[in-house]
């Protein structure tokens, strides 16, 4: 029997994908019509072996229980969501709820980040751990430019053996090219490291007089994973398969563009004809209605209860649940809010943010939503759930939240007309 | 009356259209500016049509380049309206008065006093009264005036409550008079002997002297009037001739389905379903504008296509030109002849030069080579 284990984090973290994130649990956000996590909750799921999908996180167990309620309707697998007490980071609310992994006695656990999306090729990266009867952890690793590697965990591999000799999280210079997904198997085994750890920190902890942060927080890659490399308990398997880290409003129309793909390889299952002129891949939520004039695709995720009236076109954008758009509306390269309306003859359009397609292994550059001298960086256009009248233009802009667009907006201002939680 | 009449009709007139029209690029590279179409009709044909209706029976058009085109095509134009065109070439830029000195023998041919207008003008042509008022006055020329909001940026004109002209001041700092020369006169022929064969200015080189000997009067125009030698300006004098249409009722105006305000339609140009034309929107010849346009204040020129959903705000769009689907196009966006600007771009003021394609959005104002 195997297990998995998905980390969500909480509401304290993914600020790099507000204003999207403040309505929904960005776990939740909808990427080619499904919840961020239920792509890794389908690949867990096509695993036999799998028993149980575990989902650990910070956010409140109201905001998830709907949602684990329709995958284990779905999927057929038990699917639990334990909230942490208190946020523990990555290594700590595993290692807190180690007696719910280790119940039933599975062989391994895979162990995804809720933040990453792929393919999540876990059969074949079960089969390299288990081909390493020493491997305590093995984690999917991927290749990145040399620039790009830094912003993530850069691991050296002994190459006949695969094992990690050399693991540094976030490094400040280079280090490898080989960067860890964010995706792992791991042996029981790998909760006695986690308890020697565990120990460390406790003893940093008193020591201190409690003035070193939680107790129980604990990272997984700097205080587990890093100490591991090196005593060839530690494998990396290297993937060529799509990858890409979900931080920023931007990265998830990449991430949708792919997903859309994944899926029409995946189910050829057709959803009956198309409303509207369709120029795949689109997502077009069952409840939506679209009129029979609109232009659609590519890349764009419609959600539920949208309505697309006539003329309107839409590419490379996520429409959530129940927006409107009107007539002879353009939107592209932008997330439509909730309930958010984009009046007749409007312009919605972001700037594409693509990893750079001429560099091998480019990821996305997840730059937060300003930079350093407070402007504001191109990115796609978010409409928060809003109203945009008639006529007007908006292009580059984060408009959050119940707000009323009155006047155009054109490049690189940035206006909170209102916002909700203050 | 009758005499009054015949005697109009000996009256003369001397049209500056001057060199290439620059200011009105990128449309004046395809087409000389008197040919440009405001309105759906010639510029320089609204002008000579009020002068007909006035009596006119002879035009000079003195240009300062040779278009045998234009010349071709305006003659032909002109013979309908029962007139002689006649152009006289400057070698050599002559500025406003000098022109007036190289048709000289055509103007002093006959003792009649003659008009004088500059080639941008649009407005409510009063050339009947002018003529009128002129003879009543019994002075060398009369000049029409206009009534501006902003009168510090232009020449204002100082004239007496009898109409006699005092002075005249340059970019006045303080308020000194709102009425500005709307570029339009009447002369007597005995002017001709003020001006010499050179470049010269016939509103500092020689109103002035004329004011000074007691000889210029000044008529109020009642109305619009518009510079409209450059796009804004094109635009805006658009709006205002539109507006004086309806003040009219002058059946012109378009009035179908789809359309808000005061809009000009050819009759051979095609209008798509769920569209909105207007305000102030005029469509050429053999336009088409497809499905759920919406167009406002626009000149769209003969030929040219708008296709589905485009939205445009303040353009020209030249001929030929095709604007794509779901494109955004506005403030003073110019297209020369024959641009194709793809499907979903936006262009803020964009001022694209003949036969060019874009396919990139052009965010800021700038000239598209």
């Amino acid at each position: 029997m195997l297990k998995a284990v998905i980390l969500i984090g909480g509401p304290q973290k993914g600020t790099r994908f507000r204003p999207l994130s403040l309505d929904t649990p960005k776990p939740l956000f909808p990427i080619a019509g499904l919840p961020l996590i239920q792509h890794h909750i389908c690949a867990c799921a096509k695993l036999q072996e799998c028993k149980e999908i575990l989902i650990i996180g910070a956010y409140t167990t109201n905001l998830m229980s709907q949602f684990i309620s329709d995958m284990q309707k779905e999927y057929h697998v038990i699917i639990r969501y334990l909230q942490e007490f208190a946020p523990l980071g990555t290594g700590g609310g595993l290692y807190h709820f180690r007696d719910q992994i280790r119940a039933g006695n599975p062989t391994a656990f895979f162990l995804l980040n809720g933040d990453v999306c792929s393919d999540f090729p876990l059969r074949e990266l079960w089969s390299f751990h288990e081909e390493r009867p020493s491997a305590l952890v093995t984690i999917m690793g991927t290749e990145a430019t040399r620039q790009q590697s830094v912003h993530y965990g850069c691991m050296v591999r002994e190459p006949s053996t695969k094992a990690v000799n050399h693991y540094v999280e976030k490094p400040n210079s280079y280090v490898s090219t080989l960067i860890n997904c964010g995706v792992y198997v791991c042996s029981l085994q790998v909760f006695h490291t986690m308890a020697e750890a565990f120990q460390k920190k406790q003893d940093v902890f008193y020591s201190g007089n409690g003035q070193n942060g939680h107790p129980g927080y604990m990272s997984w890659e700097q205080d587990v994973l890093a100490p591991l490399a090196g005593t060839n308990k530690l494998y990396a398997m290297q993937v060529t398969n799509w990858w890409s880290q979900v931080k920023t409003a931007g990265s998830a129309i990449y991430a949708n563009r792919h997903y859309l793909e994944l899926n029409k390889e995946n189910d050829k299952e057709s959803s009956g004809q198309p409303s509207c002129h369709i120029i795949p891949d689109v997502f077009l939520h069952p409840s939506a209605s679209v009129d029979s004039t609109a232009v659609i695709g590519p890349n764009v995720s419609i959600g539920a209860g949208v309505t697309i009236k006539a003329g309107v076109r839409i590419k490379e954008s996520i429409i959530l649940n129940n927006a409107t758009i009107n007539d002879h509306a353009l939107v592209m390269y932008s997330v439509v809010g909730q309930d958010a309306s984009v009046g007749e003859w409007a312009r919605v359009e972001g700037t594409p943010s693509d990893p750079d397609p001429n560099k091998p292994f480019a990821k996305m550059d997840n730059t937060p939503l300003f930079n350093t001298d407070g402007r504001l960086n191109p990115s796609i256009t978010i409409l928060g759930e809003c109203q945009c009248p008639n006529l007007f233009i908006i292009i580059i802009i984060i408009i959050i939240l119940i707000s009323f667009i009155y006047k155009g907006v054109n490049n690189f201002f940035f206006t909170i007309l209102f916002y909700r939680y203050t | 009356m009758c005499g009054s009449d015949k005697k109009l009709g000996e009256i003369r007139a001397l049209i500056l259209v001057g060199g290439y029209g620059t200011r009105l690029r990128p449309l004046t590279l395809s087409r000389p500016k008197p040919l440009v179409e405001f309105a759906n009709k010639p510029i320089l044909m609204h002008q000579i049509e009020a002068l007909v209706d006035a009596g006119v029976t002879q035009v000079i058009l003195a240009v300062s380049y040779r278009a045998e085109d234009m010349e071709k095509e305006l003659t032909e134009q002109v013979s309908k309206l029962g007139v002689s065109l006649t152009f006289s070439h400057e070698t050599e830029p002559l500025g406003t008065a000098g022109p007036l000195a190289l048709a000289k023998e055509l103007l002093n041919s006959n003792p009649e006093p003659f008009f004088v207008l500059n080639s941008d003008v649009i407005c409510d042509f009063p050339f009947k009264e002018l003529a009128k008022y002129h003879r009543s006055h019994g002075k060398e020329g009369t000049i029409v005036v206009t009534k501006v909001e902003e009168p510090s940026k232009y020449g204002v004109v100082v004239y007496k409550e009898d109409g006699e002209i005092e002075s005249f001041i340059e970019k006045p700092q303080e308020f000194i008079s709102n009425k500005i020369n709307a570029g339009m006169y009447i002369l007597n022929p005995s002017v001709l002997s003020r001006i010499e064969l050179r470049p010269m200015s016939i509103e500092k080189e020689v109103f002035p002297f004329m004011a000074r000997d007691g000889q210029l009067h000044a008529m109020e125009l009642q109305g619009f009037w518009m510079d409209v030698g450059q796009p804004k300006d094109f635009l805006t004098g658009m709006c205002l001739y539109l507006t004086s249409l309806r003040q009219k009722n002058s059946n012109k105006l378009y009035d179908g389905s789809g359309v808000v305000g005061n809009v000009l339609i050819d009759p051979t140009a095609t209008i798509g379903k769920g569209c909105r034309i207007g305000p102030n929107v005029t469509i050429g010849p053999d336009v088409v504008v497809e499905d759920g346009a919406c167009i406002k204040r626009s000149t769209i020129l003969r030929g040219a296509c708008v296709r589905q959903h485009a939205w445009l705000d303040g353009c020209i769009v030249g001929w030929r030109s095709v604007v794509g689907r779901w494109v955004r196009m506005e403030n003073c966006t110019v297209l020369g002849e024959d641009v194709i600007v793809k499907d979903e771009l936006y262009v803020n003021g964009g001022q694209v030069l003949p036969h060019k394609s874009i396919a990139l959005s052009v965010p800021e104002p700038q000239i598209i080579m």
